[in-house]
């Protein structure tokens, strides 16, 4: 995900020297409208710490009693203030003035996308690698020290919370999830039980969903050598995302969206393409690493 | 317009987190905790949502836990403080304090994020 954070725009509300205060209503609507507009809010009033500018344009908005600069510069001079007069503005005009200003300076509109994805519990993960072959969008991948990373948050299917199901250490949260300890609540002993007894994936599908449906293909070929039965075949595996859908709670536009059995087997093919090419490889030329880097394995 | 020169020495920053895209947080909690800390005149920063601000590694949650004591009202703190790790960022007990808004109350969680702060009220307090 792109770092856009030095091109957003910070908002302040100022209730320093030479302002007037806000009255509590009044600065409270203003903060809870601009929140959920999506936009990161300081206040700012003399008293306490917030953070320091990271070089982002900041709008200052203010009861202003003497004159006051429209514009200037921050004192790094790498990042714009700009002040508002907010005195006798509705919330709602102090908003617009916001989104103008937003809009004026080609900065990104806040929301758009729910923060949706998982985060992994290094506490508790074991580095095994299920959710990485579990997860059919990409989300998860392998860093430079072979540890299990999160790497594509955007490609994480809203709402959709399997690959925490799957994994054997309760180790992976989403913290916008409704129950614990998935939502991040603390791990219970009766979790590690109900995890230990869950049926896996593998059970699921006897084997992991890519050799599942690879197996399901060459099983289908010796019994229908002559004549290939696409339609049975989708529907044994409708049939088999209905039990996942039931087990793992995962939402019906999901399975809608989830990859053909082609683009699974095509994937799964790749792999095992150059899982056989590295092998060849570390039979000719010592290697020293443990396993493949994620562009060898294709993920 | 850095607010950084420290009043008392158990200043803290205070954050606060909107939890801006999902209805998780009960409503009641997060309006009370809100309305009671900007009411409080006591400085701080409220973010729309730290789980975007840590899907984008943004630098700013760097720059707030390397800045000193700091306090956090937002979710479950297992769950805050991987959301910080992700961003490449290490939360400690010592320094850091996650208070939970789907779970405290705001009763239990506006004193704790008050505690050592300069509270006089407001200057020249208006209503």
């Amino acid at each position: 995900m792109k770092n856009d954070s030095q091109s957003s725009l910070r908002v302040i509300i100022y209730e320093g020297a030479d302002s007037a205060p806000l009255a509590d209503s009044e600065r409270l609507e203003l903060v809870s409208t601009l929140l959920t507009g999506g936009y990161d809010v300081t206040l700012a009033n003399g008293r306490g710490l917030v953070r320091d500018n990271q070089a982002a344009s900041l709008l200052v908005l203010g009861k202003f009693s003497g004159d006051m600069p429209s514009q200037a510069s921050d004192a790094q001079g790498d990042g714009q203030v700009i002040f508002e007069d907010i005195a006798g503005l509705s919330t709602e005009a102090i908003v617009s003035k916001v989104e103008a200003t937003v809009e004026r300076l080609g900065k990104p509109s806040p929301g758009g996308w729910k923060p949706w994805f998982p985060v992994i519990d290094f506490d508790r993960c074991t580095n095994c690698m299920q959710c990485l072959s579990f997860c059919l969008f990409d989300v998860y991948a392998v860093d430079k020290q072979e540890q299990i990373t999160v790497q594509n948050q955007e490609k994480c299917k809203t709402d959709c919370p399997a690959c925490s199901r799957v994994c054997p250490e309760v180790a992976i949260l989403f913290p916008k999830y409704g129950k614990g300890p998935i939502n991040g609540d603390v791990v219970r002993e009766s979790d590690i039980q109900r995890e230990a007894m869950k049926i896996d994936v593998s059970a699921l599908l006897g084997g992991d969903i890519y050799s599942s449906l690879r197996s399901r293909q060459s099983d289908a070929r010796k019994r229908f050598s002559t004549e290939r039965d696409e339609s049975k075949a989708l529907l044994e595996r409708k049939r088999c995302l209905k039990k996942l859908q039931g087990d793992l709670d995962i939402p019906n536009e999901i399975l809608m969206s989830l990859p053909s059995a082609g683009d699974i087997q095509e994937r799964a093919e790749r792999a095992k393409a150059k899982a056989v090419q590295r092998l060849a490889r570390s039979q000719t030329v010592k290697d020293t690493r443990s396993t493949a880097t994620p562009e060898e394995w294709g993920i | 317009m850095n607010q950084s020169q420290p009043q008392t020495p158990s200043n803290h920053r205070v954050v606060y987190c909107n939890c801006t895209y999902a209805k998780i947080v009960p409503e009641k909690t997060k309006q009370q905790v809100l309305s009671e800390l900007s009411a409080s005149g006591v400085a701080f920063d409220a973010f729309a949502d730290l789980c975007q601000m840590s899907a984008r590694k943004d630098p700013v949650l760097k720059e707030l836990a390397e800045s000193g004591q700091l306090k956090i009202a937002a979710c479950f703190p297992r769950a805050v403080k991987w959301l910080f790790h992700a961003a490449g960022v290490t939360l400690t007990d010592e320094k850091h304090e996650i208070l939970n808004m789907r779970e405290q109350s705001a009763d239990e969680i506006v004193p704790l994020l008050l505690e050592g702060q300069p509270l006089s009220g407001r200057p020249d307090h208006e209503e």
